[in-house]
């Protein structure tokens, strides 16, 4: 159960959208949602682009706490978070080092998979691999190692941008070009087929809890971009429609996948349960997306909690240390 | 997994209420990696933004001043739906220097001359009508055809415009699967995006085959006065008068924020424009028309489409430096006025798909299948010259140049040609 806030808070907090990444247009939706939800909530709230200004307006500023709303690359990687800590303010969410093993997929899996959760066959392929290596012998070996449909995505990245799903062999070649556009690591995963589940993990100090589960149909059945931020385009079940038992080991991966990549305040664990009922973890989001079709806020409120309130109380987790 | 059946939430209460042209309307990933352009890293070549800065606002702060000591009241009135007189005067001495002769009365003042498009489709285009417009056309005209389910059908376009042949060729292959054709829409000079401009041997030729098939024309002129050399040749209409709508605009050689163009069409038409405008927004505001009036009447407006002038002219001959130096080997259009290059890619190289690492490398563009309607237009892409400063355009090229390199070089990896 997330603790209930106090309305009228007095925070003062400097939210951080936009960036220059390649979801800078989500995080610019998201970033407006989380201020008006503080500012409904009673915080102060100065909205900020990451930009040349950031220190000196943190500096003028002089906010409590920074409530980082940056998707994609430098609002994930670590980068900026490792620029806020030299600035002393608290910021709401992964440390650097965190963010850096959970915003690479390919790290992200091999730590989830050694915690003993199961996430799908996958091959990690650089660039400049095929330098080296000839990619039509290594894509024929990937595809004689897994068998079709395969998903192939970019190693960093979020949105689903880039990622495409491959049933036919002959169609590998043109996903690994749209996702070496996104990313110069890509991954060429084994698609499992299932019921799509996003875990939202709120800590505030206390322990890792999870948000009911949210279940994802896309009306094409690919979740892609435009399902993500259509609304009528994907259909949403919270709870998710999972019996007790799978519902439960949803939730222990999430909360596990949370603290095994040392996630903070708040994660979404994206994972995907098999006809058999087992739950595969497909990836972790440091800073999920918070816009109006964004799967966290739809979990939170279906906890019985206000969007403000819980935003209002990851600030206060970040002021406390 | 559970049996019991529940509703999901598709975050859309009205979803089963949209008509069914909504459909068209849609999210797209291409347009959210736009978002960046705002950024200063990012040279953007792909808004066709005017220089506004070229624009001394004093000019207008002027304008303003003396528009409101003299009518400021109404200035902040509804007015007509057909706009106000006295700039439909002003509007027809512009009209002038393109060789069209004209009256007030069949002027019809729009919230930009986008809007006078989405009228004038609104009055003719059924679902599957068809639209005869250039290959490639302006991406916001086909928005518009789109929006109203009408189907594009692009004729081939030169270095001189399209091709009457193509045009007969066109008209015959409609006609002959039983579609009905509305009209033909044209930007004839400096067009967006190829930067062409029908040539004034072909104009004849496109007017007399529109009259003899009894096609009405759409001339879209926002760029005309914007040469560099020499003037272009006549418009369409100057020489027809009730075969031709012409749709003109300051938004180009004045500023886009006033969100005021025009409409010169015969009476009929116009009649029904007029009409059709009340039924949408009343009027168009009057306050902003006053404002271009005031600034049409003490200003040298002439002069400042000349400042205009060389800034694009200057920013073309660095656009084309550029290409010449980073990309030598790629074939562009070299127009003699507007704000566009058209630029084809080594054969396989995809604009659209190449698009993220173009952003991850700090430039942007606008993919050219936006600029199609039948989906094609993948290996061309539309830079735009007018916003970035000359020592910008450089680098955002060679900034291209980079990417296409990258991309090329993925691409044999993978084969994908």
């Amino acid at each position: 159960m997330i603790p209930k806030g106090k309305a009228g808070a007095k925070l003062k907090i400097q939210v951080l959208a936009g960036g220059i990444s390649h979801e800078r247009d989500i995080s610019l939706k998201s970033g407006r949602r989380v201020a008006d939800a503080l500012t409904e909530f009673g915080a102060t709230v100065i909205i900020r682009e990451p930009d040349h200004n950031l220190l000196a307006n943190i500096a003028k500023d002089n906010p409590d706490v920074i409530w980082p709303v940056l998707h994609g690359a430098s609002g994930e990687d670590g980068a900026l978070r490792d620029i806020l800590s030299l600035t002393g303010v608290p910021y709401v969410g992964a440390t650097p080092a965190a963010a850096r093993l959970a915003w690479d997929k390919a790290i992200a899996k091999i730590l989830i998979n050694k915690g003993g959760i199961q996430t799908p066959p996958s091959i990690t392929l650089p660039k400049e691999t095929f330098r080296e290596l000839d990619a039509e012998s290594v894509l024929h070996a990937v595809a004689q190692a897994f068998s079709m449909p395969v998903v192939v995505k970019p190693a960093r990245g979020g949105s689903a941008q880039g990622v495409s799903i491959v049933t036919k062999v002959e169609d590998l070649n043109r996903a690994m070009i749209d996702a070496y556009v996104y990313c110069d690591v890509v991954i060429i995963e084994k698609m499992i087929e299932g019921t799509e589940l996003a875990v939202g993990v709120i800590d505030l100090g206390a322990g890792p809890i999870a948000l009911p589960a949210v279940e994802v149909v896309p009306r094409t059945g690919h979740f892609a971009f435009e399902e993500r931020y259509t609304a009528g385009e994907t259909d949403y079940f919270v709870p998710a429609r999972l019996d007790a038992k799978t519902s439960e080991a949803a939730r222990k991966v999430a909360i596990s996948s949370h603290e095994i990549l040392g996630l903070r305040h708040l994660s979404r664990i994206d994972m995907i349960v098999d006809q058999q009922g087992v739950v595969w973890f497909l990836e972790a989001n440091v800073l999920p997306g918070l816009t109006e079709t964004s799967l966290l806020p739809m979990a939170i409120t279906a906890s019985g909690n206000s969007l403000g309130q819980v935003y209002y109380n990851l600030a206060e987790a970040a002021e406390r240390g | 997994m559970s049996n019991e059946q529940q509703q999901g939430n598709n975050l859309d209460s009205w979803l089963d209420a949209y008509a069914a042209r909504a459909e068209t309307l849609s999210v797209s990933e291409v347009r959210a990696l736009f978002s960046v352009v705002s950024r200063p890293e990012v040279v953007s070549l792909a808004g066709g933004m005017p220089y506004v800065s070229a624009l001394p606002q004093e000019l207008l702060a002027k304008a303003y001043h003396d528009m409101m000591a003299k009518k400021g009241n109404l200035a902040i009135q509804y007015g007509g739906g057909q706009g106000d007189l006295v700039l439909r005067d002003q509007i027809r001495e512009l009209m002038s220097l393109e060789g069209i002769q004209s009256s007030v009365e069949d002027l019809v003042i729009t919230t930009g001359s986008q809007h006078g498009l989405d009228l004038l489709s609104g009055l003719f285009l059924d679902k599957h009508d068809v639209v005869l417009a250039e290959g490639p056309s302006y991406v916001g005209a086909l928005g518009i055809f789109r929006h109203y389910e009408a189907d594009v059908e692009h004729v081939f376009t030169d270095h001189d415009g399209m091709s009457p042949e193509a045009l007969e060729e066109s008209i015959a292959k409609v006609k002959a699967e039983g579609r009905k054709i509305k009209f033909l829409y044209l930007v004839p000079n400096f067009a967006n995006p190829s930067g062409v401009t029908l040539s004034a041997e072909r104009r004849p030729r496109i007017l007399e085959i529109c009259k003899r098939e009894h096609i009405l024309i759409i001339e879209d002129n926002p760029y005309g006065l914007l040469y560099f050399n020499q003037p272009v040749p006549d418009a369409l209409r100057a020489v027809e008068a009730d075969g031709v709508v012409y749709l003109g605009s300051f938004s180009k050689i004045l500023a886009p924020g006033f969100r005021v163009g025009y409409v010169l069409a015969p009476p009929a038409i116009r009649d029904k424009m007029v009409l059709a405008q009340e039924s949408a927004l009343l009027c168009p505001s009057s306050f902003t028309q006053m404002m271009i009036s005031e600034y049409l009447a003490n200003a040298d407006w002439k002069g400042q489409i000349d400042t205009f002038r060389g800034v694009y002219h200057e920013r073309k001959d660095a656009a084309l430096a550029a290409m010449h130096e980073y990309l030598p080997d790629l074939h562009t259009t070299r127009p003699d006025g507007g704000f566009y290059l058209w630029i084809t890619l080594p054969e396989g190289v995809d604009s659209k798909a190449m698009l993220p690492l173009a952003v991850k490398e700090l430039v942007a563009y606008t993919p050219g299948t936006a600029f199609y309607g039948d989906g094609t237009g993948h290996n061309k892409l539309r830079l735009c010259y007018s916003y970035p400063t000359p020592e910008n355009i450089k680098i955002g090229i060679k900034r291209l140049a980079n990417v296409i390199n990258l991309q090329t070089e993925l691409l044999e990896t993978f084969k994908g040609r």
